[in-house]
């Protein structure tokens, strides 16, 4: 799960990294109010989960509440790369002598965190990986081992901090990071840019933080971050009746069992020259009821023509899988075709209880290759 | 021979009480698996079906000999489950649970791997050895035995694969679903090494999918270490960037994890990729005839 700048800094700050103060605001009045309560100049920023929102006018400086609060009408409203601007964040805007860089990664590859740290921040840290491959230390660290002193100061005069006082509280701050990343379960922990001000103090201007989602059981409060109106309808929707699904933006709605089986049947459609409109992961289980569920959120997509249904039978039962979608057929009264595939445990049994019913509407199909190509035939 | 499950494997299944263990630990055993045991604590004197159930994994060792062990108990007890059977001395650890917080797993991973104990998990499918041994949820029935290695990141897609290789009458030595969460005990390049020391396996598929570059350094591996014929598939060529595709580890982020790069980084090494599963099935029963 990704999080908001805010939710970030918030966590920033329970862990003891110097962040500016700042207020959320959903409307130019609260934008106004928040200036107020914090005095003097503040930055204007949207709240998005997508890059890029400094160049797209996402982000003002205000000299006052009244600008403020006009700066807050610009920018609620606005699309950044697909994401409608419906937050804010109103923070004391900060003097800035420089700008670094320093994140903490969960490195797959590696199976270690990764800090990284450079005093070229402030831009994409891509940039500065291919430009400027030396200026940019990289570090990773044992997890048995843990965080140890040692780390920071290979980061802070790897990357050439000459200053003392900077060093000081960089190597704190690093400290502070590995254990907002580890405790929170962060896949992501990044401050582009952490600033040092004129006066020398250094500080999180930005955060950008990324949650397993399977560690959310125990971070109630990181759970309750999630923002549902931001996601697409859709998704939501399905996040509501447990169903996994991506929206993608064809015509031909797409349900499998497992994960990479379901990928493969998108993959498949495109292969038969056809448009997928979702992902859709049915999972393990495959009750009738997760069945219909699956099959109401995929046809709440008006884009949906025909709907490809691929299931390999394992844990998942066939008869089960059959009964489920002649179900869904009478509660939601469904009229687009849909073409089915099965094979697996109980495979024969659930071809016979479709065939029995046999509404107009389904088609059954021996293979997986043939059933895509007849579903991607009837959204023509 | 075979890999990793064989007829030499002693089950032991931690979690074998609950519902899940107890359906699949006795479908593993009405297969032919040696299911030696079941760990559940508090539990210790009662039998499923006739298996005794211990109270800790040190017992099920030391009382009915099991050096392999099973796991089924909900992620937030996986973990300790894991440390549990490796410090009692089980060799091979299956773990089929999923949702396990990643760093958990990245502590598990850097505890067990200087051990030397074969981890495969979690949120993985299990090992299978056709006509020998079958050890978690993969349906037997869809496979046969054969000549075949299969390491899969995904379960239902490997039954695809396996059932389309089945149809065209040829048979799998050992399936492999190593999962498909971002830290998993073992990955391709594990178990490609065992494939290839492996007699009865003549040749292997590897069925990978979007996020990481576990494909693209097994590519590496294959070019560098491997003697027997390896075809591929891969999943997600549609996927969009940014968006889990239903396994946590299936992710492209940023320009890193395409299924694009990943075919193109295997057929570098000369393996051939398929565009669909039927397609992988099909190169490989035509190296097989001939």
């Amino acid at each position: 799960m990704d999080l908001y700048e805010y939710q970030g800094k918030q966590l920033f700050k329970q862990f003891g990294i110097p962040v500016s103060e700042g207020r959320l605001a959903t409307t130019p009045e609260q934008a106004r109010t928040a200036a107020e309560e914090l005095g003097g100049p503040v930055v204007v920023k949207a709240q998005v989960l997508t890059g890029g929102r400094g160049k797209a006018g996402g982000v003002k400086l205000a000299d006052d509440p009244g600008d403020a609060e006009q700066k807050a009408q610009d920018i609620i409203g606005l699309d950044i790369r697909g994401h409608v601007v419906g937050k804010l964040w109103i923070e004391t805007a900060s003097d800035i002598a420089k700008e670094y860089y320093l994140s903490v990664t969960f490195d797959r590859g590696a199976k270690q965190p990764l800090f990284m740290f450079t005093t070229q921040g402030g831009v994409e840290i891509e940039e500065v990986a291919a430009n400027d491959p030396d200026a940019l230390v990289r570090l990773h660290v044992d997890p048995l081992e843990g965080y140890q002193p040692w780390i920071a100061r290979r980061l802070v005069y790897g990357a050439g901090v000459d200053d003392p006082a900077e060093q000081k509280q960089i190597a704190d701050i690093v400290g502070k990071l590995y254990r907002c990343f580890v405790e929170s379960d962060a896949m992501l922990a990044e401050i582009n840019p952490l600033i040092v001000t004129p006066d020398g103090e250094v500080k999180a201007l930005d955060s950008k933080f990324t949650v397993d989602d399977s560690a959310l059981y125990r971070h109630s409060d990181i759970a309750e971050f999630r923002d549902t109106s931001a996601a697409d309808p859709l998704e939501a929707f399905a996040r509501e009746k447990g169903v996994t699904y991506v929206k993608l933006d064809g015509d031909v709605g797409i349900l499998g069992n497992g994960a990479g089986l379901s990928m493969s049947t998108v993959d498949v459609v495109v292969v038969a020259g056809g448009r997928p409109a979702n992902f859709c992961d049915l999972g393990g289980g495959g009750s009738a009821e997760g069945v219909v569920d699956a099959l109401e959120v995929i046809t709440r997509d008006p884009q949906v023509k025909s709907i490809f249904f691929n299931i390999f039978g394992g844990i998942t039962r066939c008869d089960e899988v059959a009964r489920g979608i002649l179900e869904a057929l009478e509660r939601l009264q469904l009229e687009t075709p849909i073409v089915v595939r099965l094979d697996g445990t109980n495979a024969e049994e659930g071809r016979r209880i479709l065939a029995e019913a046999a509404p107009p509407n389904l088609h059954v199909e021996p293979t997986m290759l043939d059933a895509a190509r007849k579903a991607v035939e009837l959204a023509r | 021979m075979a890999i990793i499950v064989d007829n030499e494997t002693k089950l032991v299944v931690q979690g074998l009480t609950g519902s899940e263990g107890r359906f699949h630990g006795l479908r593993n055993r009405s297969y032919g698996t040696n299911v030696v045991a079941g760990v559940t604590p508090g539990k210790g004197g009662q039998d499923v079906d006739g298996i005794p159930v211990y109270n800790t994994v040190a017992d099920a060792v030391r009382e009915a000999g099991a050096n392999t062990s099973l796991i089924f108990v909900p992620a937030r007890f996986a973990p300790d489950a894991i440390y549990e059977a490796v410090d009692a001395g089980i060799r091979t650890v299956i773990c089929i649970t999923e949702h396990v917080p990643a760093h958990e797993m990245l502590r598990v991973y850097t505890y067990v791997r200087p051990k030397g104990v074969t981890l495969i998990g979690p949120n993985c499918p299990g090992v299978l050895s056709p006509g020998k041994s079958n050890v978690g949820i993969i349906p037997a029935e869809v496979f046969q035995p054969g000549s075949i290695g299969l390491v899969s990141r995904s379960g239902t897609l490997t039954y695809q694969i396996g059932h389309e290789v089945a149809q065209r009458g040829l048979g799998n030595s050992t399936i492999v679903g190593i999962g498909g969460d971002p830290v998993v005990g073992s990955g391709f390049i594990d178990i490609l090494e065992k494939f290839e020391a492996d007699p009865e396996t003549k040749y292997v598929v590897l069925v990978g999918e979007i996020g990481g570059d576990e494909e693209e350094k097994a590519a590496r591996w294959v070019s560098e270490h491997m003697s027997k014929p390896v075809f591929s598939y891969i999943a997600g060529f549609s996927a969009p960037p940014g968006k889990t595709m239903g396994h946590a580890g299936a992710i492209i982020s940023g320009s890193s994890g395409t299924a694009q790069a990943k075919k193109e980084a295997l057929e570098a090494v000369g393996i051939r990729v398929g565009t669909t599963p039927t397609e992988v099935a099909e190169l490989v029963a035509a190296a097989a005839a001939v």
